[in-house]
């Protein structure tokens, strides 16, 4: 059967942002998916490099409006990293706090999408309404629905008083009730249940080739978390699980979300307890990087971030490199997409939340197509250096 | 055209493409029509196409390669259009005016009637833009 290409995109009403795939379609069959990305690179890593450190962590904020505190955390990670800065016990509580409250609004905001995404708009109006509260606390904890600001180099910028913490707790014990009830709702619900159960799946071999991070992976049963595997701030502190499904289809990702989500909630928990006791400062004073380079990495909603940061001694970075969790979980499309009918296409794109503004900072083109692409590339770029060194040396 | 603006203020479609933005503003924006903010109470709609629309939302700076495609949106759409710019990257740029990719002025690219600066504005402050506007089309 001749195949026909369907554009989606870049505008397109179920996409928040702009971003454009194409499907390759046999009949009702997804063959190939081809995607293109680059709407939203702005070239964060290059403003990054005329930033001081602190400034940097405002910029790194806006790489996603939804990782507004993952990107921060990873970069701060990434300069103590340089000068193994010691961070006082209490901002690793306020660290932890914001950073699974985070959690709890970005899976929230996947799972009422989800819900848009295949006609549920009951899910995600229901969704959207409970996450407002968490909102709430943000705003409470930093003053800022998005966009936290909270996090500095060696501890946080503003400080959890006990006043604050009784109105958390109010939020908090209504935010578990109702996530108990919508983790039943995506487990029990029938509709759901069939229209999600064995749609996109992504296998185990599949989701290890692909380097597939996150809910993505943990869904396919690959149990890596870095809270968990290398714990940084509090979470070593901290008592969680580590939710891992074995199927790797659609439901099992949502599944692994929502109950990410109760898991959240118990770690908000247990660091509000300790954040009534802990006492001492929240900002260690930091004067000097000194020159060298460093790793950070979080667990975001998506997967892992990973930053890196070069420092001259200056105040500022000479080298700041990104990768975002959506960078490799995209382009587990290929193997997903392949073979399902285009119902189920969208669902199936969805499925390992994308995040374009965090992907699209380096490179263009990630689809089948791309392998012969960057072969191409390659080759010419070695054939020109072959031509400038024989101008060179003139045979 | 006073007679046809009042009639439109009634219920206003809305379009919302997204520059190049963060993610947070139309999440925001998202937001306004969810249970909490409910902005459909005011007669609101987000419409699938722009050739529906009668106001066209647009959030975060315009890179090179978005900003002709901004341009064909905004070519598409049936005129009077009113363009809401949302967030401080349309006004100022915010922290990515030096960048690389950036283009100079949204202004140039697309007329913008009406500016909700914040990073990202609350509900709130877009709920009082709509209220602005649907004020002014009543005159």
């Amino acid at each position: 059967m001749k195949a026909n290409k369907i554009p989606i995109g870049p505008f397109h009403p179920l996409l928040e942002e702009a971003e454009y795939f194409e499907l390759k379609v046999e009949g009702e069959t997804v063959v190939d998916i081809d995607m293109e990305i680059g709407w939203m690179h702005r070239g964060h890593e290059y403003i990054s490099e005329m930033k001081t450190f602190t400034q940097s962590i405002y910029l790194v904020e806006r790489i996603c409006g939804i990782c507004s505190t993952s990107h921060p955390l990873a970069c701060v990670h990434a300069v103590e990293d340089i000068d193994n800065i010691e961070i006082p016990l209490r901002a690793r509580y306020i660290r932890t706090l914001v950073g699974e409250l985070e959690r709890i609004h970005s899976h929230l905001l996947w799972i009422g999408l989800a819900g848009h995404f295949i006609g549920y708009d009951t899910l995600w109006m229901w969704v959207w309404k409970y996450r407002e509260p968490v909102l709430e606390m943000f705003e409470i904890i930093s003053g800022n629905r998005n966009h936290y600001g909270m996090m500095r180099v060696g501890g946080v910028a503003k400080d959890v008083e006990p006043e604050k913490i009784t109105e958390l707790y109010k939020h908090l014990d209504m935010i578990e009730k109702k996530m108990v009830m919508v983790a039943n709702v995506v487990r029990d619900d029938p509709v759901l249940r069939s229209r999600l159960k064995g749609v996109g799946v992504l296998t185990h071999e599949a989701a290890v080739a692909y380097c597939a991070t996150g809910p993505t992976s943990r869904a396919s049963g690959v149990p890596w978390d870095v809270r968990r595997d290398e714990p940084t701030d509090a979470y070593d502190l901290v008592d969680f699980e580590v939710i891992v499904l074995p199927n790797g289809d659609v439901y099992d990702k949502a599944v692994v979300r929502v109950l990410e989500v109760i898991e959240s909630c118990k770690i908000i928990r247990q660091c509000l307890e300790k954040l009534k006791t802990a006492q001492g400062s929240i900002l260690n004073n930091v004067k000097e990087i000194s020159p060298g380079e460093g790793i950070g990495r979080y667990e975001a909603p998506r997967g892992e971030v990973f930053h890196y940061i070069r420092s001259d001694g200056t105040n500022r970075p000479i080298r700041h490199k990104v990768r975002a969790p959506s960078f490799v979980n995209i382009p587990t499309f290929t193997a997903s997409c392949k073979g399902i009918p285009i119902a189920d296409a969208l669902i199936t794109l969805a499925s390992v939340d994308p995040c374009y503004c965090c992907t699209e900072r380096s490179l263009k083109i990630i689809d089948s197509s791309c392998e012969s692409r960057q072969i191409d590339l390659l080759k010419s770029s070695r054939e020109k250096t072959e031509r400038i060194r024989r101008e060179v040396h003139g045979n | 055209m006073g007679w046809y603006n009042k009639r439109l203020a009634k219920s206003l479609w809305v379009f919302h493409a997204s520059g190049s933005p963060c993610n947070n503003c139309d999440i925001e924006i998202l937001d306004l029509i969810t249970p909490r903010y409910d902005i459909e109470r005011l007669g609101l709609k987000l419409v699938g196409s722009v050739r529906h629309a009668d106001v066209l939302l647009v959030t975060g700076i315009f890179n090179q390669k978005i900003a002709p495609k901004i341009k064909k949106i905004y070519d598409q759409a049936p005129k009077p259009i009113f363009v809401v710019a949302i967030g401080t990257c349309v006004s100022s740029g915010c922290c990515f005016k030096d960048s690389y990719n950036i283009t100079e002025k949204p202004e140039s690219i697309i007329p913008i009637d009406m500016f909700v600066p914040g990073c990202p504005p609350k509900p709130e402050a877009m709920i009082e833009a709509v209220a602005k506007l649907m004020g002014v089309l009543n005159g």
